[in-house]
């Protein structure tokens, strides 16, 4: 940390490879009565190209919103992005204008969200809904689209895609529309693609196989992606870096190697505990007493330090830095402040 | 097509229940048609042979199936107090009633559906409490000094404005509007004021849904979300109130053609309760029920059109 020359040499050596770039990302929610939830609270990481990384942490540890900050999708009001940077390429995203931004959107950038049985709309066909992506973005003509359309629905598995096309969304099973959901998300062969618990909401069996599509499709169009889950089993087959959040901020960060084998945070090493029932949902942890402190109550030391175990009296007063003190491992824990921690 | 069918069976059944319920009413009314008809002098045999002619001497049931016979084939007997048949009086007023109710509905379209649209949009404190103070105004004001109003003003000081009376459209285009614009304004204002609210509300209803959201993760512009998009769904839900509306709207040309002396089915309503003109009042109601059960049904069918979900299931 205390050698400048090395380190520009190496982010100079990586910035070729960076896609997107996260700094000091703070968006909040004013909740009346001058109360304002931190859902994200000075987040910066990165992406590199055709990366894959797993942000994952419990409910209410603020994941949807920040991805939904890069798409600056952020309900407002009551949510705003307050500070911070976002930049793709090194373009940032923060200060385009609204119009500039839907060329981004669904364009650079595809997302794909939890709930597959309410993300589509109810009124349109399927086909009218992922023509519409590609006439904006490709400015193809409807009947080129339509044709674009049907090959999508073939690659993301459906053998009757003529068919599909011209069905509503309430015909399609939860599985079948995640895939009509990756289909859209895919169809402009984005930079990066978000899925925010892509499988959570759909049965044991169809997991694995959204799953495998996804990657299929990246490794297909060189994307990146940036993968929400609670999942610590499809953590370790599919990512191949780790963000661990908790109460708005990032608490861990390393190659998905590291961090099953040297987890150092106290709470990744209570959530790696939740493998075994690997789909259960993860509202709270079974095997740490306590929940996630509500956004506009956080304390002012760790945010973590009422349920942590291993808690001191210093970890009350001051909330830790994220410090990388191994290689490519970032932790933000009062027991690791010394070089090399514990 | 197993919906429409369902909804073809209960327009039928719906009909069948309201023709005898409107049968029995006038069975249990007071006051005698025969007696009025006839006047107080009249003697037995005189009485007799009126109600033979009109087939009062009938069982019920014959009567009643005779009725319902003459309204499918659009016969409604003949009218008391005109002496003319209840179909060539209602062909004669129908027009100003319809006329009346369309341009009515039609204002209340193009004016609630844009505000409810401009107010979704633009949602602050201030316009919420301006907002809110309008819808009490329109709830509060009775219609027939809002009509008395519009003739004060508009009325008195524009020629284009027929204050009293019809023109039939036949005969003057700009005419028959200036005959029925103020009166349509009268039920048309208060509708608007309390309904585009609703309207608002099944717009910020739908955005607040999931599919907004991916549907703005495409990129596409904020335009096309709302008209292509949200506003295709509100559109269910508007279409409940609607129904509503054009049902206040039948009602409200009764009042109001007595406001502004129109003669259409209201005015010939309220004179023939006045005489006592059963077969008159009957035919009337069954028309005025008729077009409101009409307009549900087609109500229903026009869900079926715009919800897929209804459609295909
Ligand atoms: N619309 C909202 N209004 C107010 N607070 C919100 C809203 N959405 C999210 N939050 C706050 O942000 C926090 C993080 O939410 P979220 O990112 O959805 O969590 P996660 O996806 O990790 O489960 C929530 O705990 C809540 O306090
Ligand atoms: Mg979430």
């Amino acid at each position: 940390m205390n050698t400048p020359q090395i380190k520009s040499a190496s982010t100079k050596l990586l910035q070729e490879d960076l896609l997107l770039e996260v700094k000091g990302l703070k968006t909040y929610f004013k909740l009346g009565k001058g109360k304002v939830a931190k859902a994200v609270d000075n987040v910066s990481f990165s992406i590199n190209k055709g990366e894959t990384v797993a942000l994952v942490g419990e409910s209410g540890s603020g994941k949807s919103i920040t991805s939904l900050s890069i798409m600056r999708l952020i309900p407002k009001p009551p949510g705003e992005i307050v500070e911070g940077s976002i930049r793709l390429e090194g373009k940032e995203l923060l200060t385009l204008s609204e119009n500039e931004m839907t060329e981004v959107r669904g364009n650079e950038i595809g997302m794909i969200f939890q709930e597959p049985m309410t993300s589509l709309d109810p009124v349109f066909t399927i086909g009218n809904q992922i023509v519409e992506s590609l006439m904006k973005h490709q400015k193809m003509k409807k009947r080129e689209a339509y044709e674009k359309a049907i090959e999508l629905l073939k690659v993301v598995g459906f053998s009757r895609a003529e068919v599909i096309i011209n069905e509503y969304p309430h015909q399609l099973s939860g599985g079948m529309r995640q895939r009509v959901m990756i289909a859209i998300a895919m169809s402009n062969n984005p930079k990066l693609l978000i899925a925010d618990e892509p499988t959570t909401a759909l049965d044991v069996t169809v997991q694995a196989q959204i799953l495998n599509l996804m990657v299929d499709m990246k490794e297909q169009f060189g994307s990146s992606i940036l993968l929400i889950t609670h999942d610590m089993g499809v953590v370790a087959e599919v990512a191949n870096r780790v963000l661990v959040m908790y109460g708005g901020q990032i608490v861990e960060e390393a190659p998905v190697k590291d961090l099953f084998l040297k987890t150092k945070h106290p709470y990744t090493k209570a959530l790696l505990k939740t493998i075994p029932s690997i789909d259960v949902e993860l509202e709270r942890l079974d095997s740490i007493p306590g929940m996630v402190p509500p956004a506009h109550l956080f304390p002012t030391g760790c945010r973590f330090a009422e349920r942590c175990v291993h808690v001191m009296a210093k970890c009350r007063e001051e909330n830790p830095e994220l410090m990388e003190n191994s290689p490519n491992h970032k932790v933000r824990c009062h027991l690791y402040e010394q070089v090399g921690g514990i | 097509m197993a919906y429409i069918i369902r909804r073809i069976i209960l327009f039928v059944v719906t009909m069948v229940l309201v023709s005898l319920i409107t049968f029995s009413v006038f069975q249990v009314m007071p006051g005698d048609p025969i007696r009025i008809m006839l006047g107080t002098e009249a003697d037995e045999t005189q009485v007799e042979t009126l109600k033979k002619q009109l087939g009062l001497d009938q069982p019920l049931y014959v009567q009643y199936i005779d009725w319902v016979k003459g309204l499918v084939t659009g016969d409604l007997g003949e009218s008391i107090r005109f002496s003319r048949p209840v179909t060539e009086l209602l062909a004669d007023r129908l027009p100003v009633t319809i006329s009346l109710a369309l341009i009515t509905l039609l204002i209340v379209v193009i004016v609630a559906i844009p505000l409810g649209i401009f107010v979704a949009k633009r949602q602050n404190k201030l316009s919420d409490v301006v907002l809110s103070s309008a819808t009490q105004l329109g709830m509060a004001i009775p219609s027939f000094w809002l009509g008395m109003l519009l003739i004060l003003y508009l009325g008195m000081n524009f020629s284009f404005f027929t204050i009293s009376g019809y023109v039939p459209w036949t005969q003057s285009v700009a005419g028959a509007l200036g005959a029925i614009l103020l009166p349509a304004l009268t039920i048309a204002i208060p509708q608007i004021a309390v309904k585009f609210r609703y309207v608002r509300n099944a717009i910020l209803e739908q955005l607040r849904l999931d599919y907004v959201r991916t549907i703005r993760s495409k990129g596409i512009t904020e335009k096309f979300v709302m008209y292509k998009h949200v506003l295709r769904n509100s559109m269910i839900p508007i279409l409940t109130i609607f129904g509503l509306i054009t049902a206040e709207v039948v009602a409200g040309t009764i009042i109001v053609e007595q406001v502004f002396s129109l003669p259409g089915i209201g005015q010939l309503l309220i004179t023939s309760i006045s005489y006592r003109d059963f077969p008159l009042v009957q035919g009337i109601v069954m028309y005025i029920t008729f077009i409101v059960v009409l307009i549900n049904f087609l109500v229903d069918i026009l869900y079926s059109v715009l919800d897929p979900r209804i459609r295909l299931n």
